[in-house]
């Protein structure tokens, strides 16, 4: 580029800098510009242009357009699942009471944090149990009739759930003195990383019924629930290990000189730095998780894909397959890229130094 | 009692103490599952053992590459899985770097709108589960193909429809051997042209003309290997029919959708582990190089490639397994891979749960071991030495 056009200013000015300061330059933006209209136009005329947004059925929707209604007609499934209509409000009051709990950790400083994402983290898992399976003053509901966004996000908080505290517990003992401890640490870490999810989700399945005592039945959705928190825990555990590498060694040794025991040291001193470097790789391992909820599926278990997948079936919808993929497509899109955004700003602000 | 407070409070008894204490409850838990199990068999009235591996497996396969037959055994089977796992995973690897190269190269073009359509479609397809794509393809894209006797084709010899892609195929394997054969020659003939070469310029400074040599050898020799095997085998070449297709070979479409899943997605990672390779070799190093008189290619051959290999092999090593894992996805639209065929119907047939997925894992845990094993030996070949 040289000095000369460089020198133009304002919007136009940039643009055109940007675009076409040569001609090579303008020839690759004709060429893209051509190749995404053709790609992009089709799908916007059928999405928006074209599509049907007000009806009541099927043959509402025009031809040659995205039909909407179809997905109006259906949201309750696409969040919900199969669960009863009338119970709904348990799930919502849930998702209010984990924005309550979780919110307040944003603004929060120091030791009010600390309490309150304790006491979250000790009344929500169990509240949430309660809420959605029912049972002590509530309807029971069989999880074989939770289903769709609902049952995405619970899978993966209750998987999350397991793999952070086994993960961070993982990571720790990777790094212990003691053999026997190291060793198992790797043997387990390594083992649930090399095998491919969708076979630790048959796994979990098959074998958990078999392993336990006959009078005993473990839930399906359970099964694939511990199945993903043992993997993800792995991958997990690689994740605090960055964090704990990259600790200066220094710490731990001043620790150790102050007389703190090895839980103090690790809980007081080591955890907090460590984690705090770890977060955004935890983070990701997150996304990776939320991404892989959609397995279940091969177990029958109907999260927000499995949902969309499962809707093919209704003969009163009929050829509604771009529209249920566009549309669960678009929220798996939207919670992995927040996450991913969030992730990356946690990295750009970078460990707080002391 | 101080000889027994100062036991109590030795680091290496205590150590001892824990070892044994964590050895023995992992010994109990396992005796315990091991004790379920084989008293959940036998109220099931299942055998353990191996001996169900030569029992006729009567599944029919619909995509194989080995001499698998229904009337085979089940060992035969699992061989027909691990053929089918490896031939997509090996397909999709090669095509992911391809693609993934040429989108994280753009996405580090100056030009601004390349980057920009490169940066979206790795923004898109990162934050999308597998599982939605491999779906997608087969339920989407390629169920609303039009039939066979519509079918798409592609030189009169290609034809791509809703029932997979149907390819000419050759009749007889030969010839093609022979080309490989010389092809794998003249890649070795220019390896040892091109140390000699190199040795020449080290020693007397004297240039020889390796680009021409490689353009022959590496580009003139496999083109003609392979046109000469194109015109001595006998092509099978499908023929469009009233209602369907005759001859060629089928790709089924589930193979079809499940390498353009991985493909797409695994591009994704790859093109982002390019970009940071690329970007991490100090802006330093290539103005030095050019300030030492080396030509542009040059540079990226000897300075920036070097250099940005060392930090992009370890996470294409993990791409790399993750898509030898992630072909397992092909179970979800019953691709026959090593688990839809292996850990779903041989499983379903004869019940035999923890020998299958045994023998399963073990597969993906060797296969992870062996490209792990390879990759750090070419990763300790061209890491740094420092003096």
């Amino acid at each position: 580029m040289s000095v000369s056009q460089a020198a133009g200013s304002g919007a136009v000015a940039l643009w055109r800098r940007r675009l076409f300061s040569t001609p090579l330059q303008s020839a690759i933006t004709v060429l893209l510009m051509a190749f995404t209209v053709w790609a992009l136009a089709p799908l916007v005329r059928w999405a928006l242009v074209n599509a049907t947004w007000v009806g009541e059925t099927r043959s509402d929707c025009a031809p040659g357009g995205a039909c909407w209604v179809f997905v109006k007609a259906r949201f309750g499934q696409f969040m919900y699942g199969f669960y009863p209509p009338g119970e709904r409000w348990r799930p919502n009051v849930l998702g209010l009471a984990a924005l309550a709990g979780i919110a307040p950790l944003f603004f929060l400083e120091g030791q009010a944090r600390l309490r309150l994402g304790l006491a979250a983290l000790a009344i929500l898992p169990p509240l949430g149990i309660w809420l959605l399976g029912g049972g002590f003053g509530l309807a029971p509901i069989e999880t074989r009739q939770w289903g769709g966004l609902m049952l995405t996000l619970f899978i993966a908080v209750y998987a999350g759930l397991i793999a952070v505290p086994l993960g961070i517990l993982l990571a720790l003992g990777r790094q212990s003195r003691l053999p026997l401890i190291r060793t198992l640490c790797v043997v387990f870490i390594e083992f649930w990383r090399g095998v491919p999810i969708i076979a630790v989700i048959f796994l979990a399945s098959l074998l958990l019924p078999l392993i336990m005592p006959a009078n005993v039945s473990v839930d399906r959705l359970t099964r694939a629930v511990v199945g993903l928190g043992l993997v993800i825990a792995a991958y997990m555990a690689e994740a605090v290990r960055g964090g704990l590498q990259a600790l200066p060694k220094g710490q731990a040794e001043a620790a150790a000189a102050l007389g703190l025991g090895y839980w103090r040291m690790t809980g007081l001193i080591i955890l907090p730095q460590a984690l705090r470097i770890s977060l955004p790789a935890m983070t990701n391992e997150f996304i990776a998780l939320i991404k892989n909820t959609t397995l279940v599926l091969v177990v029958s278990i109907l999260d927000l894909l499995g949902i969309a997948q499962s809707s093919f079936a209704d003969p009163a919808w009929v050829g509604m397959n771009m529209e249920a993929y566009l549309f669960s497509g678009s929220i798996y899109w939207l919670i992995c890229f927040g996450l991913s955004r969030w992730s990356r700003s946690l990295e750009a602000g970078g460990p707080k130094g002391h | 009692m101080p000889t027994l407070r100062r036991l109590l409070y030795d680091a290496r008894i205590r150590d001892i103490f824990w070892q044994v204490t964590i050895l023995a409850a992992l010994i109990g838990l396992t005796v315990f599952f091991v004790r379920n199990a084989s008293q959940n068999m036998v109220n099931a009235g299942i055998a353990s053992g191996f001996d169900f591996l030569w029992r006729t497996s009567g599944i029919d396969v619909p995509f194989v590459l080995t001499g698998y037959q229904p009337s085979g055994n089940i060992w035969s089977l699992f061989w027909a899985g691990v053929a089918n796992t490896l031939f997509v995973s090996l397909i999709a690897m090669a095509l992911a770097t391809l693609l993934g190269f040429v989108v994280g190269l753009a996405r580090l073009s100056p030009h601004w709108l390349l980057s920009a359509v490169a940066g979206a479609y790795v923004e898109f397809v990162r934050n999308i589960p597998l599982l939605f794509f491999v779906l997608f393809w087969y339920f989407g894209v390629i169920a609303a193909l039009p039939a066979p006797r519509d079918s798409i084709s592609v030189f009169s010899a290609f034809f791509l429809n809703n029932r997979g892609l149907t390819v000419p195929a050759a009749s007889d394997g030969g010839p093609f051997g022979w080309a490989l054969a010389a092809i794998v020659l003249s890649a070795l003939l220019h390896w040892l042209v091109a140390r000699r070469a190199a040795a020449r310029k080290a020693s007397t400074g004297q240039d020889t003309p390796i680009l021409a040599i490689g353009l022959v050898l590496l580009g003139l020799v496999p083109v003609l290997a392979l046109v000469f095997a194109a015109r001595a085998t006998a092509w099978d070449i499908p023929q469009a029919g009233r209602f369907n297709l005759r001859g060629g070979f089928v790709v089924i479409p589930e193979f079809v959708a499940l390498l353009a899943a991985l493909v797409t997605y695994t591009a994704g990672f790859v093109a982002e582990i390019v970009r940071g390779g690329i970007s991490a070799v100090p802006k330093g190093q290539r103005e030095a190089a050019s300030s030492l008189g080396l030509k542009p290619g040059q540079i990226l051959r000897f300075v920036v490639i070097p250099q940005a290999m060392r930090v992009m092999i370890p996470p294409m090593t993990s791409q790399y397994l993750n898509v030898l894992k992630n072909s397992s996805f092909g179970a979800a639209i019953a691709y026959p891979d090593l688990v839809s065929l292996f850990m779903g119907s041989a499983l379903n047939n004869t019940g035999q749960a923890i020998e299958i997925i045994a023998m399963t894992l073990a597969v993906y845990l060797f296969f992870g071991l062996i490209v792990s094993a390879l990759m750090n030996w070419y990763n300790a070949r061209i890491a740094l030495v420092t003096r």
